[in-house]
Formats: C-alpha cells, structure tokens, sequence
C-alpha cells in the first residue's frame, strides 16, 4: 500500500524526469552570467531556476493565447556548474505530451528580449543552443549619410572656385582699365594684355625703375 | 678630384641667365615667375610634398619587417648619403636657373630636354592614381558620419536569415573595402562596370585639387599651411589616444625590437635606399619648379637638410603612432580569439565560468593535450598568436582600410576618429599632390604647349580634367588591380633612372665647376667635400644600384598580383593570379616610354637640327644684346620658327 502511495507520489515525477531527458523535443539552454555581468554577476540558484521557469510558462502563454501554461509545465533536466540545462515544455491539458520543438521555438524567438531581460542578459550570454537569435532590423537611412556629407563638400568647392574665377575677372577688368601704372599691383598676370596698340610686358614692374616696355618697344614696335 | 671629367656644352651661356642678370632680376623684383609669399609656405609645400602616405603606410611596414629598431642604421645612412644630396642638387639647380623641370634640361643642354618631359610624364601617371587613393579616403571620410560606422558589421542578407555570406565568411571590414568601396571583381581582366559611387568621389577629389592648384602656387601657398600642418596635429591625437589603450606599448615594442641580423640581407639596405628615394618625391620635377619661386639667395642648403631631417623624423613618428593602434588591434583580437577559445571549453566540459581564464589556460591545454589528445583535436580550437597578429597586412591600402579601420571600430566614440584618420591622410595625399600637378603643369607651360594668353587657371584645369579623364579607369570594378598595376611600375623605375641622368647632368654636363660656383654665389659658400663626392660618385652609385635591383628583380621573375575572390580555395586569404599577357604591353608602356623619351628626345632634335642646319646660321647672326637676352631660351626652338612670344604679349 505505502509502496503504492509512493509510487503514485514518485510516478509524474519519473515520467518528467523521462520526457526531459528523451532529449527529442527539448533545447539545451546555457547562461554565461560572468561574463555578461563581471563583478555584478549573481549565483545561480533554486530561485533563478524558477524565473526561468517563470518566463518560459509566460513565453508559451503569451504564444499560444489560450492555453494556461503552469510553471509544472516547464520541466528542466541535466543541470550542471557551467550552468546548462535542458528543458521540454509539456501540454497544459496533458502532461504527458510534449509541446513540438518548433512551437517551442517560436515562443522563445518572440519573447526573446523579454526572457534576456529578465535575466539581464543578452542573446549571446543566455544561449538557446539551436535557436539562432533574431538579427537586428538593418538601419536604413532616407538619405544615405555619406551623399549628405559629399554634398556639403562639393558644395563648398563649387563656391572655392566660383570665387577664385570671379576674382580672376575683377583683375583683369581692372587691370584693363588701369593700363601702365597697374604695376602698383603686386598679382602677377601672365601678360595677356594688351593695351591700346602699346605693349606691356609684365604688369607688376615697379614704377619708374626699368621700364621693360620701352626696350621691348625697340623689337617689336608694329609699323 | 683632379679628374674634372666634363662634357663638352657649348652655348650654355646663352642659355641660362648669367650672375648679374640673376642680381638684376633679385633686384627688379621683375618676372612673372611666381614667387613665394613668405619662407614658411616654400617649407611647408616642400614638407607636404615629401611627406605623404609611404611616411605614413610603407615605412612602419618596412621598419618592422626588417628588424625593427636595427632598420634605422640603413635607413639613415642612405638619408644621408642618398637623399640630402639628391634633394639639394633639386632646390639647387632650380633656384639657379629659374625655371621648371623641363626648362632646366632644356637650358642645361637641349638634347637633354627628354628629362624634363619624362619627369612631366611620371608626374602625370602617378599622380593620376595618387589622387584616386585619395578618392578612395574621401568615400571612407564620407562614410564616417554615422554610428555605427558602416565597416563595424556586416550587412544581412535578403531575407534576414543570416549576415551576408562573403562578410560572414572573411570581416566586415574587408567587405566593406573590397565590396561596398571597390565592388572589386576577381581578376584584373574582368572590368566589372564603372562604380559610380567612385566616380562621384573621384571627381570631388579632382575639383578639390583644381581650387587648391588654381593659381598655381598662390593658391596652393594658402593650402599648405593647413594641408601640411594638420596631419602632425592628428598624428599627435593618435598618439595620446593610442598610448592609453591596452596593448599598445606591445605594438611599439615590437616595432622597434632590433634584430641586427637583419643587416646582413641586402634586400634590407635596398629596401631603405628605396624608400628614401621615393619618400623624398625626387625626380617628379616638382621640387625644381618649386625651387626656381625662391630668391636667389636663398639658402638652399639649408633648406634640403632641414626637410630631410623632418621628413625622416616624420617617418618615425607615424610609425610609432601606427604600431601602437596595431598594438592595440593586435591585443583586441588575440583577447577575443582567446575568449572564444575558453567558452568552447566550457561548454564542451560543462565547467563553470572562471574555471579557465587567460592565465592558466596554457596549463589546462597542456593537460588536456597529455591526457585526451584527440579530444583536444575535435574541438577545432584556433590558434591565438600575438605575433601574427601583429605583423597582418599592415602595410599600403591594407593598412589604412582594412587593419586600421578595424582598430578604430573598437575604440570608443569611434566615428571621431575615423574621421580624424581619414582627414589626415587626406591632408598628406592632397599635398603630395601639390607637388605633381606643379611637375605636371610648369612643363607644359616651358614647352610652350598652350598659349600664353591663357590664363593659369584653364591649364591647371585641363590637367585636372584629363587626369580625371583617364583616372576613371581606376573606378572600374578592377580599379584596384590597375592601381596596384600603375604603382609598381610607373613610379618606379623610371623615377631611378631620371634621378640617375639628372645627377650625371648637372655632375658633367653643367659641370661642377660650374655648379659649386653657382651654390657659392647664391649661398655665399662653396659646398664642402661631402657634397662633392655625394653628388659626383656615391648618390648615382646607390641609385643605380637600385636601379639593377629593381630592373633584374622585375624581369626574372613572373609578375603577380594579389586578388579578391570570394569562390577561391583558400578565402579569405588573397589569391595570388598571373598577369595575363596584354597586361606586359601595359608595363612596358608605362616602365619603358617614360625611360625612353630621354634618348628619345635627344634623338629627335639632333635630326632637327642636322636638317634645319641653314635657318640656324640666320639666327645666330643677329647677336644684339637684346636679342640675346629675350631669344636665350628660344636658341633651340628657332629651328622651326621664329616664335617671338617670350614674356611679351603679342597674340
């Protein structure tokens, strides 16, 4: 009779303790607390467990939307130092069946940063060995940053070069106007111009010292 | 020294002006030579001109390569040897005769007018694929203005599985570089279409060149005292930042660890004599015409030994800044391949976390090792080593784009500093640039290529437009191939083989008799023992020397390249292809056609001149005294026409 009562006390335990280690339907989680939290790092424990158990019924209740899952569902085998464990979720209804991977899978995708969160943790450091983590959405910009910065650029070029072309200008009209004494002038022009007939050799001769043009004038006064 | 061996020159006089015209022209203030605002933009365009990106990104590489500290004794012995004299013959013969590269020969000797072309050509082809470098640093400085910044992850693929597959299998900064900047194809035959994105930066950096070079030097006097004071600035940002970062001393140490064994390999001592030699920018024509802007008097001596030193001392310096970032790169990647080591570790044994740490991991693999060898085998542990870490693809555009880059994502706020880097290099190149459009631009000035009327700033257009033209073969999906292909052989051996005739030119054509007395008027003391015999036997030996080198190097063996191909064997490793066989036709040209104007051109006008003999007595008959000033350097060109237009302005 005792041995029955006990049987009967031991017996959901035992096929828990068989579904999980089946070893078909469940994943293998592993946490690396140290490395994710260095000196803030906290033990794990019996309590840490049942967060973790926690979540994971919440994880499923929220997937499926109906189905009352209880932290009895969560069964966890294979516990060890490095703190890795296995888990299957059985169905509310029965707990001798096993909700399939896949499903499994999914429930932990979806709520994956709420599960890292509450461990404060990360992707990397919780681990669900055979789920990939989600990739982050890629940034995408309207405007590419690099088109903007290029802009400005250019634009302060074109502006460099307008300016310089317009001084350009300026100095030649000017030096057009000014003929003879715009040797006052100390910019240097390529003598191109060419004034009244009479020709000017550089225009940036100082007054009255050589007078360049005059010795010039000798070869090549046009008759 | 009693074998004054010259060659016969005559007429030199007529073409140079004599010591009292160069008086009268001091005093004058006449000639539409430019000239320089003040000593410090000459020094600091000279500077910028010598300093560039090999300072930065060849140098730490060869130090380090070749015995580290021990690279040095070399490296400064042929400074002094090779590159102070060298440098000095430049500032000194354009300061004398006043004119640019080509003008120079020309006046030297007219059959020796092909050295100056041959420096406008070399000019022209690298600085044709120096300023697409500098395209290249444009795009990654652009590219700088956002966090994260683009290289620090690699993109996902369609349909958000997983990273891309070429990222994910080799990093994400060398897919950004070799596909989201180069979009580089796998060999160099295949062209792979023009990549806009390179165009577009390609023509920012060309028209950025023209404002600067507008004026010729006035304009670029302006930009050199940013353009040549900046990169000491960042260089000194980097050096703060990097020595606080972990493990960085362990980059320099390992710069400078000497290995004096190291000295006995030739191909050390030809390796420095090397990078001096083109570190120094000599034989680009540049120097002479920024030379011929000085004042007579100016004290070119001095100046050549004071840009030597800080352009040897700016070598240093950058390599001291670049190990300790490598350093520090190096020690993130050895910690992070060690991390990775450690949790396969713990996860295959199930130990808890900080059983292993980096301190007795060494003992536990050893334990392991004696006790279940195969299971150690089975795990697939990489192995972590900090030496070859350090010594990974650190030199060239692999240093700047790939290894640097990756350095500069794990530093905090690291988009300031990619755009501090990217700002400096961009500094050193457009500089250097200074310096070829001006070996570009005055020759085709002397040669009378366009007219005169026209003003500076359409020349200088025209030259950035063309090499803008046929720069674009660089923005190709190859672009990285031909680049590679244009470095190795047109700035290379001809620079060797002009530096070589200039030297025998102004040694023993010029005569230098002639030359010291020269430096003596303009210095006011004849240049001492050292120069002599550096100028007359030991610099044209080293350079010849170099010269052999490279030449038998390159046609013994079969020329390679390194490619980037995502189906190879062995990626992410570079490939290593042969050039296909059209592709010598191309070295050829741009190795031997430069080499080849010198006799070239010698050629040609001793034909002209052996059959236009009668219309040269005509001319020689008229010796007026103002004749003779105003014709002295159109004596040689009288042969075809009479082209009076010599600073006078008559269309």
């Amino acid at each position: 009779m005792i041995t029955r009562i006990l049987l009967l006390l031991f017996l959901p335990s035992v096929i828990a303790q068989d579904l999980c280690e089946d070893g078909k339907d469940g994943y293998k989680v592993r946490l690396s607390i140290k490395t994710a939290l260095g000196d803030k790092a906290y033990d794990w424990n019996e309590s840490e467990m049942f967060l973790f158990r926690s979540s994971l019924a919440f994880a499923m209740r929220k997937y499926t939307q109906e189905e009352k899952f209880e932290i009895s569902n969560i069964l966890v085998c294979n516990e060890t130092k490095r703190v890795s464990f296995v888990f299957v979720v059985t169905s509310p209804n029965d707990s001798t069946k096993l909700i399939p991977k896949d499903q499994v899978a999914s429930a932990v995708r979806k709520h994956r940063h709420r599960l890292n969160s509450a461990f404060l943790l990360s992707d990397g450091t919780l681990e669900f060995v055979g789920i990939p983590p989600t990739l982050a959405t890629p940034i995408t910009y309207s405007t590419q940053p690099w088109l903007i910065v290029f802009g400005v650029v250019i634009g302060a070029v074109a502006v460099g070069i307008l300016s310089v072309l317009m001084s350009t200008m300026t100095r030649r009209r000017r030096a057009a106007d000014k003929g003879i004494d715009s040797g006052k002038e100390e910019e240097r022009i390529e003598g191109f111009v060419k004034e009244n007939g009479t020709s000017l050799t550089r225009l940036d001769s100082k007054d009255g010292d050589y007078n360049k043009a005059f010795s010039n004038d000798e070869r090549f006064t046009k008759l | 020294m009693k074998l004054k061996l010259k060659l016969p020159n005559p007429g030199l006089d007529e073409r140079i002006p004599s010591h009292a015209e160069l008086e009268r022209i001091e005093k004058e203030d006449a000639g539409e030579r430019p000239q320089w605002d003040n000593k410090t933009q000459y020094m600091l365009t000279c500077v910028g001109f010598c300093v560039g990106l090999g300072n930065v990104w060849r140098f730490p590489y060869l130090c380090q390569s070749h015995g580290g500290g021990a690279f040095m004794i070399p490296f400064l012995i042929l400074l002094v040897l090779e590159g102070i004299p060298l440098l000095h013959l430049e500032f000194a013969i354009g300061q004398r005769l006043r004119k640019g590269s080509v003008g120079v020969w020309t006046a030297i000797n007219p059959y020796l007018a092909g050295v100056g072309i041959s420096s406008m050509l070399v000019s022209f082809l690298v600085g044709m694929y120096y300023n697409t470098i500098i395209a290249w640093v444009m795009w990654y400085f652009f590219n700088s203005f956002q966090d994260p910044l683009p290289w620090s992850q690699c993109p996902v693929n369609e349909n958000r599985s997983g990273l891309v597959s070429e990222c994910a299998r080799s990093s994400p900064v060398d897919y950004f570089w070799y596909r989201e900047t180069l979009n580089t194809t796998s060999s160099i035959g295949e062209t792979g279409g023009m990549q806009w994105w390179v165009v577009v930066c390609l023509v920012c950096a060309w028209t950025l060149l023209w404002v600067c070079c507008i004026r010729g030097i006035e304009t670029t006097g302006k930009a050199v005292y940013i353009t040549s004071t900046l990169p000491y600035v960042v260089l000194t940002i980097f050096l703060i930042r990097g020595l606080t970062l972990k493990g960085s001393v362990r980059g320099i140490e390992f710069l400078f660890t000497p290995d004096l064994d190291e000295l006995l390999n030739p191909s050390t001592w030809l390796d420095a004599g090397a990078q001096v030699f083109y570190s120094f920018s000599l034989a680009f024509g540049g120097l002479i015409s920024f030379s011929s802007y000085n004042s007579v008097h100016n004290n070119c001596e001095q100046d050549a030994v004071i840009i030597s030193i800080i352009n040897g001392l700016t070598s240093i310096y950058a390599a001291i800044v670049i190990y300790s970032i490598i350093g520090f790169r190096a020690t993130e990647r050895f910690d992070e391949c060690l991390n990775g080591n450690i949790l396969t570790l713990l996860n295959v044994f199930d130990l808890p976390e900080g059983n292993i740490t980096e301190t007795n991991y060494d003992s536990f693999i050893q334990n392991l090792n004696s006790t279940a060898p195969d299971a150690l085998q089975e795990l697939g542990l990489r192995t972590c080593d900090m030496q070859t870490f350090l010594s990974q693809g650190v030199e060239g555009t692999g240093l700047a784009f790939i290894v640097f880059t990756e350095a500069i994502t794990k530093m905090p706020v690291s988009p300031l500093w990619s755009v501090l880097f990217f700002i400096m290099l961009f500094c050193l190149g457009l500089s250097t640039m200074f310096g070829s459009v001006e070996g570009v631009v005055v020759p085709l000035q002397d040669l009378n290529i366009f007219p005169k009327r026209w003003p500076k700033e359409i020349f200088t257009g025209m030259v950035c437009f063309a090499s803008f033209g046929l720069a674009v073969i660089f923005a190709q999906g190859s672009g990285n191939y031909w680049l590679a292909l244009f470095d190795s052989f047109a700035g290379s051996i001809p620079l060797l083989i002009i530096a070589f005739c200039e030297m025998m030119a102004v040694s023993y054509i010029y005569g230098i008799d002639r030359f010291n007395d020269d430096i003596k008027f303009m210095i006011g003391h004849k240049p001492n023992i050292f120069w002599q015999a550096t100028w007359r036997f030991i610099s044209p030996l080293v350079v010849l020397v170099i010269f052999l080198f490279y030449f038998v190097t390159t046609i013994s063996k079969d020329l390679t390249y390194i490619a980037w191909d995502p189906e190879s064997v062995n990626f992410p490793a570079l490939v290593t292809l042969n050039y296909p066989q059209w592709v010598y036709i191309i070295i050829f040209l741009l190795s031997g056609v430069p080499a080849l104007f010198i006799p070239g051109v010698a050629l040609y006008k001793l034909i002209q001149k052996r059959c236009c003999k009668k219309e040269k007595h005509t001319e020689e008959a008229i010796s007026s005294t103002s004749a003779r000033i105003h014709m002295s350097d159109e004596a040689d060109k009288s042969d075809t026409n009479i082209n009076t237009l010599h600073s006078d302005n008559h269309n």
